[in-house]
């Protein structure tokens, strides 16, 4: 695992760094001297070899010496301060999108062709193809004409007058939108899975011995079928964890929240390599823990998948 | 609820809220709201006005020296007194090589830099200078705080500690910063209260804010004009901007070598049609390289006017014939076609590249217009001179220098990427930096103007101007002659609309109306 985390960070780093553009030659400031560029990148270690940079970015990270060049502040604290509200809005979403897509990919899966399934069906495609930041402007601007109320950002711009009831609803109210539309995006797909999955189980023949025993269909339904259709939703579930952390630069710029997604997104525009290298490297450990939570999982799941 | 305070939006967080390190524009507004330089244009932007010094004298000569008299009793937020200390401090800051400022640039001519006492700062050129003056505006840093610091990354470039009008209260990274206004300011305590920016990243819901009125101000695009005049509860206010949009030729290509051609192509572009149809009439067709609201910008240089006659009749002159009858010219067998480019995502430069690309193929020229990222386009064209012409801009300070953009030394490694070189231009440069007599310097800069007007190393486009959309409820507070408080309605200057920004006040009472 150690070997793949050290060939992702190396291969990212000669991209980011080989890809055209310099953090500091990128304003066209005719009041700049060329003589004052050259020596900001020798502070910076841009004159340096790229293997050498690679080592020094290491090392710097170890040592809590890395600082971003955007603001000069260390990386992560910059990382530290945004990635609770990053987690915070993915979670919520997470939260709604597995409380709804599988009894909705269930409920699909047990009137198949009905008219609801139909509908389903129509819908999923419809949130799949919405394009979030178009979803994400029609419901800021429904609801600041419906309700005349600020949804902009992660709290409202006047709280010092607030209690704390108040600054708790506040936080869910800004919550609510942009989790709603995240959320809306992975229904879509979850509960189709979840019922392309339920439909296969119940064909399955241990499905039909447990009908045969005569169980009732919500038994056979919720604890017969249900547990092994949702191996591949467990699949899913290792790859959203990445996503907890980064994956939502859109609702974060639309949403004016301060998250991560916004942070890597300035930081490759500004080529800050520091933060942008920290960040990456976040979301690869975060890839291989999702896959090993998964087969954690698989195993509490089925138990014929068991580690020895 | 009325609240005594101005909200602002910026699109980006600021990045450093120190003034030798910033460089972006959301970092250097509200650095100007917390530090002071010594001097600061006058609201026309042609002289300078006192901030920290009381009063300057140039000494002219072959080694001119500046003397500043300081301010005396002018107190940092934190209470302490400033001193020329401090402005010896931040000078040394700058020209500290490990400090990541480009600003150091600003500062190469200065010899020596010397407290004469506690309110008293001189600074030695090594050759006269004149654009020298307008650097001494750099925000002062306290040298007490930030002594023993790493200036690149101490916390003191997140709660800053200065001089100025409004004191730091809070940054919410990526939400909002925030000032209050400082009640022990030299010039007087300001109205407002307090002073909020808030960090908007998209500019759609930006208007939308503006509306609900979750802001007070806003940079408004020219498609936004008409509507935005239309919205009772705000005031719309324009001004041209500092800086202009060009098309910039490359003189080492054999094609734009011959002057005749460059004034053909500015002959056969229709200027008046860009400024309508591109920024909505919001801008002015530019007459060379000084913005026409400036007093070095010479008023009987006229700009070309659109004639396609007299640009066929020009290519006729300089060789280019249609010889194959197929609608191009051609020389030497050779057709005339060439490579427009310019940076991605700049909508205003696209619309003008399709249009220059219509007109020129009118008279006969075969023009391919192409976008590239911003940073390939450096790297890979600009940079390295490998490109026909480009659609670009200059943003510019208030001082007429531009010996980076124009000056024949400036192309192999400056801003002179067109390759321009006309020895008696050059020499005139040369000359407006040495001059500090504004009346003489006006005669040089208008020559300029002149000479480049026949030159046309680059075709001027445009000017175009900076729009401010703001609620309606702010006035301006002024003393009248009896030094009662009146309030007058906020007005526009030269320097821009928040020039007297500590004069700014919501009143209780119903709101102003024009």
């Amino acid at each position: 695992m150690l070997i793949t985390l050290v060939g992702i960070s190396i291969i990212s780093w000669v991209v980011i760094t080989q890809a055209p553009g310099s953090p500091i030659a990128l304003t066209m400031d005719p009041k700049a001297s060329p003589k004052v560029i050259e020596q900001m990148m020798k502070n910076y270690d841009l004159d340096k070899p790229i293997y050498q940079q690679y080592f020094l970015w290491l090392k710097k990270l170890f040592t809590g010496k890395l600082y971003s060049f955007k603001d000069g502040r260390p990386v992560l604290e910059k990382i530290e301060e945004r990635i609770w509200n990053t987690l915070l809005l993915n979670l919520v979403a997470m939260v709604i999108t597995f409380s709804l897509a599988i009894p909705l990919g269930v409920f699909s899966a047990r009137r198949q062709y009905s008219f609801l399934d139909h509908l389903g069906t129509f819908g999923a495609y419809l949130g799949i193809s919405a394009p979030t930041f178009w979803l994400g402007y029609l419901l800021i601007l429904g609801t600041v004409m419906l309700f005349g109320y600020p949804v902009l950002g992660m709290r409202s711009f006047v709280t010092e007058d607030f209690t704390t009831t108040e600054l708790v609803l506040d936080r869910i109210w800004h919550l609510m939108l942009p989790s709603i539309i995240l959320a809306i995006h992975s229904i879509a797909g979850l509960s189709r899975y979840t019922r392309s999955s339920m439909l296969e189980v119940i064909r399955q023949d241990y499905v039909r011995t447990a009908r045969a025993k005569g169980l009732s269909e919500e038994n056979v339904y919720y604890k017969h079928a249900l547990r092994n259709a949702l191996l591949p939703i467990i699949t899913i579930f290792g790859f959203l964890i990445p996503d907890l952390i980064g994956g939502a630069i859109i609702m974060e710029t639309v949403f004016a929240w301060p998250g991560i997604g916004r942070l890597s997104y300035q930081a490759v525009l500004a080529r800050d390599y520091p933060v942008v290298m920290t960040i990456l490297s976040i979301s690869a450990v975060l890839t291989l823990l999702g896959n090993f939570i998964a087969d954690i999982l698989y195993g509490i799941a089925d138990p014929r998948i068991r580690y020895r | 609820m009325k609240v005594n305070q101005l909200v602002e939006s910026s699109i980006g967080d600021a990045s450093f809220l120190n003034p030798i390190l910033a460089q972006d524009s959301a970092s250097s507004d509200i650095n100007g709201l917390v530090f002071n330089g010594l001097i600061k244009y006058d609201k026309n932007l042609q002289g300078f006005v006192g901030e920290l010094a009381e009063s300057w004298k140039v000494k002219e000569g072959p080694e001119p020296e500046i003397t500043f008299s300081l301010r005396k009793g002018v107190l940092w937020h934190d209470g302490k007194e400033f001193t020329a200390e401090d402005v010896k401090f931040t000078y040394d800051k700058i020209m500290d090589e490990k400090t990541n400022t480009v600003r150091r640039s600003d500062y190469e001519l200065v010899k020596k830099a010397e407290i004469l006492n506690p309110y008293a700062f001189k600074v030695t050129y090594r050759q006269p200078f004149s654009p020298g003056l307008s650097t001494w505006g750099m925000g002062i840093l306290p040298k007490h705080l930030l002594e023993n610091q790493d200036i690149n990354t101490t916390s003191f470039n997140r709660r800053p500690i200065g001089t100025g009008p409004f004191r730091f209260v809070e940054w919410v990274t990526d939400e909002r910063i925030t000032v209050e206004a400082n009640p022990k300011y030299f010039d007087g305590k300001p109205h407002l209260d307090r002073i909020i920016y808030r960090i908007i990243p998209d500019p759609s819901l930006t208007e939308m804010e503006l509306l609900t009125r979750g802001i007070d101000a806003y940079p408004v695009w020219p498609f936004e004009f008409q509507r935005m005049k239309e919205v009772p509860f705000l005031n719309v206010y324009s001004q041209p901007s500092l800086g202009y949009t060009y098309i910039g030729y490359n003189l080492k290509n054999p094609l734009f070598q011959d002057k005749r051609v460059r004034q053909a192509m500015t002959y056969a572009i229709n200027r008046e049609e860009i400024v309508q149809y591109v920024l909505y009439g919001l801008g002015v067709v530019a007459n060379g390289p000084f913005p026409p609201q400036f007093w070095y910008s010479n008023p009987h240089v006229k700009p070309l006017p659109y004639e396609p006659a007299k640009a066929r009749q020009l290519l006729a002159e300089a060789g280019w014939k249609d010889t194959n009858g197929d609608g191009i010219l051609e020389k030497d067998g050779k057709p005339f076609s060439f490579k427009l480019i310019t940076n991605s995502g700049n909508e205003t430069r696209r619309d003008v590249g399709v249009l220059v690309q219509r007109a020129l193929k009118e008279i006969g020229i075969d023009v391919k217009f192409e976008f590239y990222e911003w940073s390939v386009f450096l790297k890979n064209f600009i940079n390295v001179k490998a490109f026909d012409a480009c659609i670009l801009g200059w943003g510019l300070s208030p001082d007429p220098d531009a010996y980076q953009i124009w000056h024949s030394s400036q192309i192999e490694k400056g801003f002179n990427f067109v390759s321009y070189r006309n020895p008696e231009v050059d020499r005139l440069w040369e000359d407006g930096r040495r001059e500090y007599d504004t009346e003489k310097r006006k005669a040089i800069y208008w020559r300029i103007n002149e000479l480049m007007a026949e030159d046309q190393p680059y075709t001027f486009l445009y000017v175009p101007l900076g729009i401010t959309a703001l609620q309606k409820k702010f006035v301006l507070v002024e003393k009248d002659s009896y030094g009662r408080e009146i309030y007058r309605p906020i007005k526009i200057e030269k320097a821009g609309l928040t020039y007297d920004l500590i004069k700014w006040y919501v009143p209780g009472t119903p709101v102003l109306e024009k």
